[in-house]
């Protein structure tokens, strides 16, 4: 079952064409990491597809409901309110800088929106907040305040507040650029440990021997375009385009 | 001779009045001030503009000269006589310094708040869309309580200084402390009851500057 559908999506910026018809398919339970170099339109694309950036053209489907779509008329429609919304729950995005909500505790920043969105119950949604603090490594934190941890933990709570309504698939986006090494390997290991659990999910990253172990299948982009794809061994070992080789040979 | 005990009496129930115009402006500016940011900050070009015009009047008039707009307006537009004109039960002329006190604090209070609401990056609107908050929650559940810390200090000068611009209602003649203590000072020759006067008004902010003080620690729980 395709999770996550976008074709020929196209997206400017005034002058500027940043999304130059991109196409592309995620399966459940794949794994994709997006590559490329800055610029490249990495960003934009997972924008667009987690409806923070509207696009010019094209179709995105989020589990097999319709987001956006440009009729036959040339006329780009979004979905209504109601539909946005339940789509939006289909999904969770990371981001590469947090946004934590800095004046709420950890168990609230996980459990505000099961309660007040999802409308759990504060029993319920405290359970699912326990179980994936366990899941992160962050049993002894539900107390404390963002700013009291490091870059590192503050990611892993994005990461469970972005689980906690169980979406299909989750977006990363660059999840440890904002992080030094050492607290880069606590949060790529969740990661992993969310593929080998079968999370659908699309990962936009720098850090390539990740990318080769974790994704299935790995895209690279650069000037608003896909220019090569394929599994993600063969892609960083042995890639094609020679765009994409002179990208790997600066790792 | 100074007389203590007629001053005391004097300047509270001036105080009475330096009170309740104090403790009403507060109530209804922060809330008013809040929709004025809201407006200024509307995407629709006539509404900013519109409030772009009103701020700029309250904050490039003095307050006194406003006061005494608003007093005066219903007999300009409307024709109706000021003479012993009451709302309710309570005498035109203070409800006049109220609406003057709020509408220019409004405009003080919005500038506060706009510079507290775009100071909320991007981001926290961005986690809470796509996590199903609604515009409103949004608002009020993400966005308005780190608000309110980021302007408590410039929200506590604006508080102090409308503690000391009470005494401007003496332009309505409203006999604020202020104005009672002049009356003192001038009918005892002597000039004690400023002084006193003086000493309430700092009391005043004294409390103020206590009560702000606890409330921004409180809100130091994260940074």
């Amino acid at each position: 079952m395709k999770l996550l559908e976008m074709k020929n999506v196209k997206k400017s910026f005034e002058e500027l064409e940043v999304l130059k018809g991109i196409s592309l398919e995620v399966n459940q339970g794949e794994v994709v990491a997006i590559i490329g170099p800055s610029g490249g339109g990495k960003s934009t694309l997972l924008r667009c597809a987690t409806t923070l950036v509207p696009i010019n053209s094209g179709l995105i489907k989020i589990g097999g409901d319709t987001l956006v779509e440009t009729d036959d008329n040339g006329v780009t429609h979004y979905a209504d309110k109601k539909s946005l919304a339940h789509i939006r729950s289909k999904f969770g995005l990371v981001f590469q800088n947090f946004n934590l909500f800095p004046h709420f505790s950890v168990r609230r920043n996980i459990t505000e929106a099961l309660i007040h969105v999802h409308k759990k119950s504060r029993e319920e949604a405290n359970r699912i907040c326990d179980e994936l603090l366990v899941k992160m490594g962050l049993e002894d934190k539900g107390d404390s305040y963002p700013c009291n941890l490091s870059g590192g933990q503050q990611q892993r709570v994005s990461i469970a507040r972005a689980l906690a309504a169980n979406p299909e698939i989750l977006f990363f986006d660059e999840p440890t650029s904002a992080l030094d090494p050492e607290l880069t390997k606590g949060v790529l290991r969740v990661i992993r440990g969310l593929a080998d659990e079968k999370m659908t999910m699309v990962i936009v990253t720098h850090e390539m021997s990740f990318a080769r172990d974790v994704a299935d299948r790995i895209i690279f982009m650069d000037g608003g375009l896909i220019v090569e794809e394929g599994p993600a061994a063969e892609l960083i070992n042995n890639p094609k385009n020679e765009r994409t080789k002179s990208f790997l040979a600066g790792y | 001779m100074h007389n203590i005990s007629s001053t005391l009496s004097q300047l509270g129930a001036g105080l009475k009045f330096t009170l309740i115009i104090f403790i009403f402006t507060l109530l209804f500016s922060i809330p008013l001030g809040l929709l004025v940011a809201k407006g200024r900050m509307s995407k629709n070009k006539i509404i900013s503009g519109i409030i772009r015009i009103y701020i700029s009047v309250m904050r490039g008039t003095p307050l006194m000269l406003q006061l005494m707009v608003v007093y005066f307006a219903p007999n300009f537009i409307f024709g109706i006589q000021l003479r012993d004109l009451t709302i309710g039960d309570v005498d035109y002329r203070l409800t006049a310094t109220i609406i003057g006190f709020s509408i220019n604090y409004a405009a003080y209070f919005a500038e506060i708040f706009r510079g507290g609401i775009q100071s909320i990056p991007q981001g926290q609107y961005h986690a809470a869309q796509l996590l199903g908050f609604s515009g409103a929650q949004t608002f009020f559940r993400i966005v308005l309580p780190q608000v309110v810390k980021n302007v408590l200090p410039a929200v506590t000068n604006e508080i102090i200084t409308l503690v000391k611009d009470t005494s401007l209602a003496q332009v309505l003649a409203i006999t604020e402390m202020f104005t009672a203590a002049k009356g003192q000072a001038a009918s005892q020759v002597s000039i004690m009851p400023l002084v006193m006067a003086g000493v309430f008004y700092y009391i005043m902010n004294g409390i103020i500057e206590i009560v702000m003080n606890r409330a921004e620690k409180k809100l130091s729980y994260y940074n």
